[in-house]
């Protein structure tokens, strides 16, 4: 009954064509980020909840991972979901982020850590052009296997070229210190509201382009790239601008994931595994949705913690002691059931879902 | 027709193009004009060649011989990207919209070749990519109204009819304010009424936009009502040119038609 647009008329197309045409949607939008910025920091600094809370578990663990992963899943998105270029590489990307910083803030004195993680995101993406080259010739499937290239690529070249990695042993980089303007990011709450702020703005970033012409020319390159030709789009400029800034995000997102999360990565770290992670993330979230890249993300993080829990308390409660390993091989075959089930019932996931309970509450009580 | 329309110099010269894949010959040898401000119409048995012609016309095939001047300007091959910066669009003969996106959209599409900000612009949204963005609206509203689909401006194409979906196509390639439009069979599978409104609204871009217009269409009633001068093509040769009346008592379209007998 609250969810009502009644009474709001546009009059401009400015105001139609505002991020949340709907006032409660703004409304909804206001108070989640004056939860996610001030009221969780606010909530960890109260003492009296922090007994209870394992804030520093949440933020390290949950929430700074989540965050990573769904910028990750947000690049993945622009590739895959709006540009409708299949890609199995965003791993190798994030690798390309991680190394890339650490060897502007280990070789360039004085080099600010945001710039460090804008250039390793640009590097990123001179990569993703290079690998998005066969996207020109070939699509769906056959674009899958080539993306495969980039992957295997780059994980090799960071262990064969010991450069790249300070000439440690099996390439292993210990990341430094997170300092942002000079004021030290040392505890986890600093951390996660620093990763916090550059997903916020990458996010609304990638809201922007997605409906802007750019935006438009990756959706017309997906639905049909004939008609897009014919239109006007031009087909390498936007495929291989699709492959940079995807590859931009995944980059940040490797930068952040060795010098927010982790602290300390290998290459062996950004395996095959992980872009079928990210990839989940989005099949499971909404393929072409930036709601969908945060919503997969959250439940591939968020199920094996939720299984973890669940385990413990049956064990707790019975009184029994479950075999080592059975959550976790759980965990994978509930992953596996999850991917089929989206596939077939809703391949356009959870953000679909959402869009189809919002279509609903605005007539709810009251259906007809 | 209407009174106030002028007809001008050819706009389109084709001259002498053959096309052919491997041994399958589409088309031999074909010449024909178009001039600013007329309503052409290309018709023909099936296999005859038309949709073949206007993909050489806007560049997606390339013939092997001849060459296509729009606007004087002589070439045999261009990029349908180009075409489309020329001033060229075009309708398909099976709806070629964009399914995922929403009317509105896929309008503005036809937009993009005049949007001029770069991507950081558009990701920041502000100032001028957030004017332009307004200013193209603007224009894509003024599409919408002209062919009467305001109420599904916001409703992804995939829902639509089919008779709706053929006139959003329609408002894509006018959206790009053409000055030449290419219509592959805008009528096919159409009841009485659609058409009626469909021969509408081509009269009236070309009466109020003074659009060029190529035009193929099966429904003999409709092309003769609606163009100025009709090509007649059979096997990838042209057989016959003129207006509807010419063509219409041509023995060789007639034979092509109904046969020859042996």
């Amino acid at each position: 009954m609250l969810y009502r647009e009644a009474g709001q008329f546009k009059t401009t197309y400015a105001a139609d064509q505002q991020l949340f045409p709907i006032r409660q949607d703004r409304i909804g939008m206001a108070i989640l980020l004056a939860v996610v910025f001030v009221g969780v920091p606010v909530a960890a600094a109260t003492p009296a909840l922090a007994g209870m809370i394992d804030f520093n578990y949440w933020f390290s663990g949950v929430l700074i991972p989540f965050l990573i992963f769904s910028l990750a899943a947000l690049g993945l998105n622009i590739l895959t979901g709006y540009a409708g270029q299949l890609s199995l590489g965003s791993a190798a990307f994030m690798a390309v982020g991680a190394f890339a910083a650490y060897n502007f803030e280990l070789r360039v004195p004085g080099m600010p850590m945001l710039a460090s993680f804008i250039l390793a995101g640009v590097v990123a993406a001179l990569i993703g052009i290079v690998f998005g080259l066969p996207s020109l010739r070939i699509k769906g499937f056959y674009l899958a296997v080539a993306t495969l290239a980039a992957q295997f690529f780059v994980v090799w070249a960071l262990t064969k070229f010991g450069w790249l990695s300070n000439y440690s042993s099996s390439g292993v980089i210990t990341a430094q210190k997170l300092v942002v303007f000079g004021y030290a990011v040392d505890t986890p709450v600093k951390r996660y509201l620093l990763v916090l702020a550059i997903v916020s703005v990458m996010a609304l970033a990638a809201k922007n382009m997605v409906r802007s012409s750019i935006g438009r020319a990756w959706m017309a390159v997906r639905d049909m790239d004939v008609a897009a030709e014919v239109v006007g789009i031009p087909m390498v400029k936007t495929k291989l601008l699709a492959f940079a800034i995807s590859s931009f995000y995944c980059g940040v997102a490797g930068a952040l994931y060795a010098f927010a999360y982790l602290g300390t990565v290998e290459p062996a770290g950004f395996e095959l595994e992980l872009s079928f992670r990210i990839l989940f993330m989005i099949i499971i979230g909404g393929v072409g949705s930036i709601l969908g890249s945060f919503l997969g993300a959250g439940f591939i993080v968020l199920l094996p913690i939720f299984m973890d829990l669940s385990a413990a308390s049956i064990e707790r409660s019975f009184g029994l002691a479950l075999p080592a390993g059975l959550v976790s091989n759980l965990t994978l075959i509930l992953f596996g059931a999850l991917i089929v089930f989206f596939l077939v019932v809703e391949p356009l996931g959870l953000a679909r879902l959402w869009q189809i309970a919002k279509e609903k509450l605005r007539l709810w009580p009251f259906p007809h | 027709m209407t009174a106030g329309r002028k007809i001008g110099r050819p706009i389109l010269e084709i001259d002498g193009v053959s096309l052919a894949f491997g041994g399958v010959v589409a088309l031999q040898g074909v010449s024909f004009d178009v001039r600013e401000h007329e309503i052409r119409a290309i018709i023909g048995p099936n296999g005859a060649g038309k949709s073949s012609m206007l993909n050489v016309i806007n560049g997606v095939y390339h013939p092997q011989q001849g060459t296509v001047a729009f606007k004087g300007r002589r070439r045999r091959n261009v990029d349908p990207h180009e075409a489309a910066q020329q001033g060229i669009a075009r309708t398909f003969q099976n709806i070629a919209l964009f399914r995922g996106m929403t009317v509105l959209d896929n309008i503005m599409t036809g937009r993009n070749l005049k949007m001029k900000s770069n991507f950081l612009q558009q990701a920041v949204y502000w100032g001028a990519a957030k004017r332009e963005e307004l200013e193209h609206r603007a224009k894509v509203e003024a599409v919408i109204d002209f062919l009467e689909i305001q109420h599904i401006r916001k409703t992804p194409v995939g829902r639509l009819p089919y008779g709706l979906q053929k006139r959003v196509e329609l408002a894509r390639a006018l959206a790009a304010e053409p000055e030449l439009l290419l219509l592959d069979e805008p009528m096919a599978g159409m009841n009485l009424e659609e058409k009626q409104d469909m021969s509408r609204f081509v009269l009236d871009v070309n009466d109020q936009m003074g659009t060029s217009i190529v035009l193929i269409e099966h429904d003999m009633s409709v092309v003769m009502d609606l163009s100025d001068r009709v090509v007649v093509l059979d096997y990838g040769r042209k057989i016959a040119d003129g207006t509807p009346d010419e063509v219409r008592n041509n023995r060789g379209v007639i034979d092509a038609y109904l046969g020859v007998a042996h």
